[in-house]
């Protein structure tokens, strides 16, 4: 079996057998809110990781992927489902339209390319009060399929277990192809990548769309799950949150930037114990991982593994 | 082989969230959940709400508790993020189980768990000020607050600028949801009571200066009086650029000043500034009739010897939160939530340091207007306005 089944299968395994150690509604919130998370990172993996090009401003995408489907079902009452395809081919237009002009840009310069266009996006959503409720955000309708409404931790932990296994299995396909390749060489040296006949600026416009899409949709589903959304979904410090956990599972590792997702996620309602040093505590773990597994959690322990077998 | 790993530890975190849910049930401590905004843009009304609680659940404790059973305290901060609010509810309702919700430092983060108590069925105490957080009160049936409604505080100010005369007023308010419903109720309020609204302006939390909206305020025809509707270290600045801009009007706020950190942050700017507030504000000047005064005063002097700071009408607003909750557990005579919301909206003349408290299945704020005071800033001390 590829490695790549290999990681599929045990992910699925792990969304099959975790509800058996669920005690309760909220540790089945915790655990839908990591696999959201970690579907918005799959995507950004691939920008990241594959393509090499950094986005500091993808709560945009999650944020708005959460807002537009909320309200045209409340303002438009527009059907779930049509909701949500609209919202995520505004995300998707959004995109692909800002893609070409941000991403001729390299380094520091797309670095604050990126962070422009998710701070403009974070203050629309903060200052049209009468549309989005301003800064304390807007109570959101439950998903509606004919006359069944999705809701509920149970309903919610299998759409989200669905979706991330579906999202990691698309994710790994793309990689593994013609098109993957294309984005690993291009994330080596784009003129290398040039030089080959890669169509470089439309490689890079299609990870940022892709990885954009699932933001969104993992930003819809969020806002549907809580059937709450506030600006801070879509603010600076969501997108810096992403990348982080996306650094810190291990950059081109699909399965790392879950794990990255599922700390970063878990850490917090962990730490809750040391009370007013909670931030101090996460800050030093996270520096701790940085300093000591460079590449990564996930990658760095598997070189580790590999090096512990090979002297065994 | 880095899948195992990675189980390993994904297993090892789910079995350590669920070791924490195997708690005993029973005749253990009654359980008091609370999630304030701790730290934060709203963190000095959440500070002092937490200092609060902890201070006077340990004294209760150390009077031998209540129905026998000792108080246990779980403060987890919000950051006054609206969406950390649900998530910590959700945790202190569903892996917590506690038997009662206290907090909600804002508008925003009450709002955003008044469904999850109804379905819960969970009594909650909030700490918000706005008027939607009880009302509908149909829809409201496990929701009660201890702060004085945001309605009632623009009547007592529209009252006080009549008295003196102002009728145009101009609005300046924050974009939070307290914010906007006291401008809501300013705006509606206004034909009622005989009053124009000539200008309306509106700031974000996090802005750092606000002089562009005061200037528009400042060129608007005809405006005799300015109301600020907002809490937070930007009404500090709101005052600040006031004096700044050598504004003339009189200058009012509503009741999410009630702090001495506004005057301090204000730099001089909140002199002559009036604002209704709790009667705790003003405890030392109420004449010694009145049932307020000695349980402000205590509250005062408890809370200054444990962390030497003034008080401000937040942490009242949560020592009336906790009062309110042990009357309750003490009349339904256990935990029951369905008995103690029963006994929570059946308080009766309890004297808290907000006001006097009686509840009904009509009105689960409770106070009345005479609790309410106007009060004036005079040399950087919070007075009774005469």
């Amino acid at each position: 079996m590829a490695s790549r089944h290999r990681g599929l299968v045990l992910l699925a395994a792990v969304v099959l057998a975790l509800p058996w150690f669920l005690a309760n509604k909220f540790h089945f919130q915790v655990a839908i809110l990591i696999g959201l998370n970690a579907l918005v990172c799959v995507g950004l993996n691939l920008l990241i990781g594959y393509a090499g090009q950094i986005s500091l401003g993808h709560a945009a995408f999650f944020g708005l992927g959460a807002y537009v489907p909320a309200l045209l079902v409340d303002k438009l009452r527009w059907d779930s489902s049509l909701a949500l395809a609209a919202g995520l081919a505004a995300v998707g237009l959004l995109a692909f339209a800002v893609a070409r002009p941000i991403l001729r840009l390299k380094g520091h310069y797309l670095a604050m390319a990126t962070l422009g266009l998710g701070i403009i996006v974070a203050i629309v959503i903060n200052r049209e009060l009468d549309l989005t409720g301003g800064p304390d955000g807007m109570s959101v309708r439950a998903y509606r399929i004919g006359d069944l409404r999705l809701r509920g931790e149970w309903t919610w932990y299998w759409i989200t277990g669905g979706t991330l296994v579906l999202g990691v299995w698309l994710a790994q396909n793309l990689i593994d192809s013609p098109a993957g390749r294309a984005l690993r060489a291009l994330h080596g040296s784009e003129v290398a990548a040039e030089s080959l006949g890669i169509d470089v600026a439309g490689f890079k416009v299609k990870a940022f769309v892709i990885s954009a899409l699932y933001a969104g949709l993992a930003g819809a589903m969020t806002a549907h799950f809580l059937q709450f959304v506030t600006p801070i979904e879509a603010g600076f410090l969501r997108s810096i949150e992403f990348v982080t956990m996306v650094v810190l599972g291990g950059m081109a590792s699909t399965l790392g930037v879950v794990v990255g997702a599922a700390i970063l996620t878990l850490l917090p309602q962990l730490l809750t114990g040391f009370h007013d040093y909670e931030h101090l505590v996460l800050g030093a773990i996270l520096m701790g991982m940085m300093i000591f597994l460079p590449k990564g959690l996930v990658p760095s322990l598997a070189a580790l593994w590999t090096r512990w077998r090979a002297q065994s | 082989m880095t899948q195992r790993t990675v189980i390993a530890a994904a297993l090892a975190a789910a079995l350590g969230l669920a070791a924490g849910a195997a708690q005993a049930q029973g005749q253990g401590p009654i359980k008091i959940g609370s999630f304030l905004a701790v730290t934060g843009g709203a963190s000095f009304l959440g500070d002092p709400e937490a200092k609060t609680l902890r201070l006077y659940v340990e004294r209760i404790n150390k009077s031998g508790g209540v129905l026998g059973r000792q108080l246990q305290l779980i403060v987890h901060d919000s950051a006054g993020d609206a969406k950390q609010a649900a998530t910590f509810a959700k945790r202190l309702i569903e892996d917590d189980k506690v038997d009662i919700l206290i907090g909600g430092s804002t508008t925003g983060e009450t709002m955003a768990i008044v469904k999850m108590v109804d379905e819960a069925e969970l009594p909650f105490l909030s700490l918000g000020g706005a008027s939607v957080i009880v009302e509908p009160v149909k829809e409201r049936k496990w929701v009660f607050k201890t702060p004085h409604s945001d309605r009632l505080a623009v009547q007592k100010v529209y009252v006080d600028m009549k008295a003196r005369g102002l009728t145009a007023v101009a609005i300046i308010a924050g974009s939070g949801g307290f914010d906007q419903s006291c401008r809501k109720n300013a705006q509606e309020l206004a034909p009622t009571m005989g009053m124009r609204v000539v200008a309306d302006e509106t700031y974000a939390p996090t802005d750092t200066d606000v002089t562009p909206q005061l200037t528009k305020i400042k060129n608007a025809a005809g405006v005799q009086a300015v109301l600020g509707c907002g809490f937070g270290g930007i009404t500090s600045i709101t005052a600040k650029n006031y004096k700044q801009l050598a504004m003339t009007q009189p200058f009012y706020f509503n009741h999410g000043v009630g702090s001495k950190q506004f005057i301090t942050g204000a730099a001089g700017g909140a002199e002559g500034i009036r604002l209704p507030a709790a009667a705790l504000l003003v405890a030392a000047d109420l004449p010694d009739s009145d049932p307020q005064k000695k349980p402000a005063l205590e509250y005062a002097a408890a809370y200054k010897a444990a962390f030497n700071e003034d008080i401000s009408t937040f942490g009242g607003h949560a020592l009336d939160a906790l009062l309110i909750a042990v009357d309750a557990f003490k009349r339904a005579g256990s935990t029951d939530k369905k008995k103690v919301r029963d006994a929570i909206e059946s308080t009766k003349g309890l004297i808290g340091v907000d006001g006097i408290f009686t509840f009904s299945a009509a009105d689960h704020n409770g106070l009345d207007e005479a609790s309410f005071k106007m009060v004036v800033v005079q040399n950087g001390e919070f007075r009774l306005l005469k």
